[in-house]
């Protein structure tokens, strides 16, 4: 397991996306905070496909602040690879983990 | 060959527009990677439409993606990342050689036998300057995965000095090159966009004379011009009732028997039942025979 080496974000506000901020932590765990106005319904999906994501690229110690715009699925795990890609300046990508 | 009419641009750095494209049914429908995703967002688009070409709102639709250049740090990463997820057609931006495709060709191969896919990715060359209309013919036959060649206007006017403008006479040879290179390689021809999404008249009058030349289709940058263009390829009711007739007297002169046949006195021969099986193609693409629309 690896810690991310600064803050990144990746995403926007508009309909459909998702904007995604990621910082490392001192805390060994994955730490969500998540608005969405799907919150109540696919709210702990949306956190269950985060720490997927995360725990698939070997991250641990991350905070991600995720505001979701009627995202899908797909939307919400392109931005936050491309956070962490981003957040550690990584260019060779490890395209069987994404 | 497979129905083309429309190849709908959408700027991978769109999510709402990668996400629903689908909606509009585009024959084909092409993620930009390049020109209409601004340099800092390179990254995130690529990722987008990795996922998005691996989800099912895509699968019974053809893609194609606008790579960048291989001279930029960019295009190498791109292939990597949408030969992976499984892309129809690499379109290769401003093709000025043969050269151009061959280099291309080689990188995809190269990426494919690493991921070990049976997949043949197919490539459509953009022609977008003078070098490239005059080069056309060469590039048309230079490969067998060019599925298509495509005219690119804007940067086009560009090198030769000049602009767009309704009429089109600035784009009238590179038209012709280009749609006799690709009919004589016997692959796709593609007109280019028409920029004014407001101006729907010209945009008809466009499509209307483009496909009077033989064009195979057109490129789109909004999905409200897709019913329109796929209205103006539609045959008309009396094409397709003569090549209902023709594909009927075709089959019951094999049945017995007989080399050739004749409709209203006309000579029914091999050229002519093709062009009532592509009639009948595109009417049922059109919904006149119980189509897709």
């Amino acid at each position: 397991m690896s810690k991310i080496k600064k803050r990144a974000h990746a995403g926007t506000l508009e309909s459909s996306d998702a904007f995604i901020e990621i910082e490392p932590i001192e805390e060994d765990k994955i730490k969500i905070e998540l608005q969405s106005s799907v919150e109540e319904m696919y709210g702990d999906d949306i956190r269950e496909l985060i720490k997927k994501v995360i725990n698939e690229l070997d991250i641990s110690h991350i905070s991600v602040k995720v505001q979701d715009k009627g995202a899908l699925d797909y939307v919400i795990k392109a931005r936050l690879q491309a956070a962490i890609l981003r957040a550690n300046d990584d260019e060779k990508i490890k395209w069987d983990k994404l | 060959m497979k129905l083309r009419r429309s190849m709908l641009f959408v700027p991978g750095s769109n999510t709402s527009m990668v996400c629903n494209a689908f909606v509009y049914r585009p024959d084909t429908v092409m993620f930009d990677l390049e020109d209409s995703v601004a340099i800092e967002e390179k990254d995130s688009a690529r990722l987008m439409v990795y996922h998005a070409l691996q989800h099912f709102t895509y699968d019974d639709m053809e893609t194609a993606v606008r790579v960048n250049p291989l001279h930029s740090i960019y295009g190498l990463l791109d292939l990597e990342a949408v030969i992976r997820a499984g892309v129809d057609i690499i379109r290769l931006p401003k093709t000025d050689t043969v050269e151009d495709v061959l280099q291309m060709q080689e990188v995809i191969e190269k990426i494919e036998f690493k991921i070990g896919t049976d997949k043949k990715t197919k490539l459509l060359a953009a022609i977008e300057s003078a070098q490239g209309v005059v080069n056309a013919v060469s590039i048309a036959s230079c490969s067998d995965r060019l599925m298509g060649i495509a005219l690119g206007a804007e940067d086009f006017v560009r090198d030769l000095h000049t602009q767009r403008t309704k009429a089109g006479s600035e784009l009238m040879a590179a038209r012709a090159q280009i749609l006799l290179a690709a009919r004589a390689a016997k692959i796709h021809a593609f007109d280019s966009v028409f920029s004014d999404v407001r101006d729907k008249e010209g945009f008809i009058r466009e499509a209307k004379y483009i496909k009077d030349l033989g064009f195979d289709g057109k490129s789109l940058i909004n999905p409200n011009q897709i019913s329109v263009l796929h209205k103006i390829f539609a045959p008309s009711k009396n094409d397709v009732e003569w090549a209902l007739d023709v594909i009927e007297a075709s089959t019951n002169a094999k049945e017995k028997g007989l080399g050739v046949v004749s409709i209203d006195g006309k000579m029914v021969d091999a050229p002519v039942i093709a062009r009532a099986q592509w009639t009948l193609e595109l009417a049922k693409a059109s919904g006149m025979l119980g189509g897709d629309e």
